[in-house]
């Protein structure tokens, strides 16, 4: 499904949809770690003049985002959920500890038709770590989530707040 | 060369100045505190990451005192920075082979560990390693006209610096104002 897509010239409405939003809100920059769920996305971003950094950790993309944000930017960091553990502590004795804004566009894996098994524990348990470190967040399924996805990125960067998204599987099967 | 030795020089650079937790920010503090100053207060590792996020997102010139405990703790950062490289970042890594701030445990510095290799064999162009002030002088002229990576060899010791006393949010502040005020003259 997602090979699929990835050789696709067209880009996916779901993702134009998507860097759409981003590009409205004047996010910059995109610091992302890649995923399959994301290659579409990914290539739409490359496609569109939106600043993008490409780190090697996720954690490193959370202080990319920090420096980014005390020059008045609106940094957001896409990755797989999995990458989420990797940003914890940066999340709270960085960005939380100087109240400064990010937003994490996470890719959902571990969800109904996922094939690999490591993707399963932290797939479950993210939701509940953001919980825990009362992080915002919602779950983008399909496209009648895109206002409430804009609303949360306005607020994200107007109050300098930690917020979250969680992209399904469904978006992409779903969003024609 | 001692640390603060090295940290006075950078401070003397005008640029924005983004220190390591621990001893880098309390010896910049007691130094030469100025809004041009992002103090890190947690998030150890992040320094050189914080910087490239500032200096890609605006012209003034930045300089990373970083340590090398940290850098060892984010070593992917070399080769993310050699992949965008602006040139008003300077990474000024001050490597006294220990973990200064926790009671100088050694590092792998220390062991066989080259910071200016591994930084070189991340991809970066510009990497020097300085031992004495007149050479970090030369370099900095050099590194701050065209970004690039210092890596200071120091002793471990610290000096008898307080505790910052300044709230992390007004440290942000103070910081963003400073960030502002110069790119609308620019």
């Amino acid at each position: 499904m997602t090979g699929k897509r990835s050789r696709s010239p067209q880009p996916h409405p779901a993702d134009s949809a998507i860097v759409n939003m981003l590009l409205k809100e004047g996010i910059a920059p995109v610091i992302s770690l890649p995923c399959n769920m994301l290659a579409g996305l990914l290539r739409e971003i490359e496609r569109h003049p939106v600043a993008h950094i490409q780190v090697c950790r996720e954690e490193e993309g959370v202080g990319i985002a920090a420096g980014a944000a005390l020059a008045g930017k609106k940094p957001l960091l896409l990755m797989q959920n999995s990458g989420l553990g990797n940003t914890i502590n940066a999340l709270m004795s960085l960005t939380r500890l100087y109240h400064l804004p990010i937003f994490l566009l996470m890719s959902h894996r571990g969800g109904p038709g996922e094939k690999i098994s490591a993707q399963i524990p932290m797939g479950e348990a993210a939701p509940r770590l953001l919980e825990t470190l009362d992080i915002n967040y919602i779950y983008v399924r399909s496209a009648k989530d895109f206002p409430g996805f804009a609303t949360l990125l306005k607020k994200t960067y107007k109050q300098s707040l930690i917020s979250a998204a969680f992209l399904s599987r469904r978006l992409w099967d779903e969003t024609k | 060369m001692r640390r603060s030795e090295v940290i006075r020089e950078v401070a003397c650079c005008d640029g924005l100045n983004v220190a390591n937790l621990g001893f880098p920010s309390r010896e910049l503090y007691a130094l030469q505190d100025s809004p041009r100053n992002f103090y890190m207060l947690g998030s150890m590792g992040l320094a050189s990451s914080i910087g490239l996020g500032l200096a890609c997102s605006q012209h003034r010139r930045v300089y990373v005192i970083d340590g090398d405990g940290s850098v060892l703790m984010n070593l992917g950062s070399l080769a993310t920075i050699a992949r965008y490289a602006p040139s008003n970042y300077c990474l000024l890594i001050v490597d006294n082979k220990a973990y200064g701030s926790t009671g100088n445990q050694p590092t792998h510095t220390a062991g066989a560990a080259d910071l200016l290799k591994i930084a070189k064999s991340a991809g970066n162009g510009i990497v020097r390693r300085v031992r004495t002030i007149a050479a970090l002088r030369r370099t900095l002229r050099v590194v701050s006209q065209r970004g690039g990576i210092i890596i200071a060899e120091t002793d471990t010791q610290s000096e008898d610096v307080p505790i910052i006393p300044i709230a992390p949010v007004d440290i942000k502040k103070r910081f963003m104002k400073e960030v502002k005020s110069r790119s609308k003259k620019s």
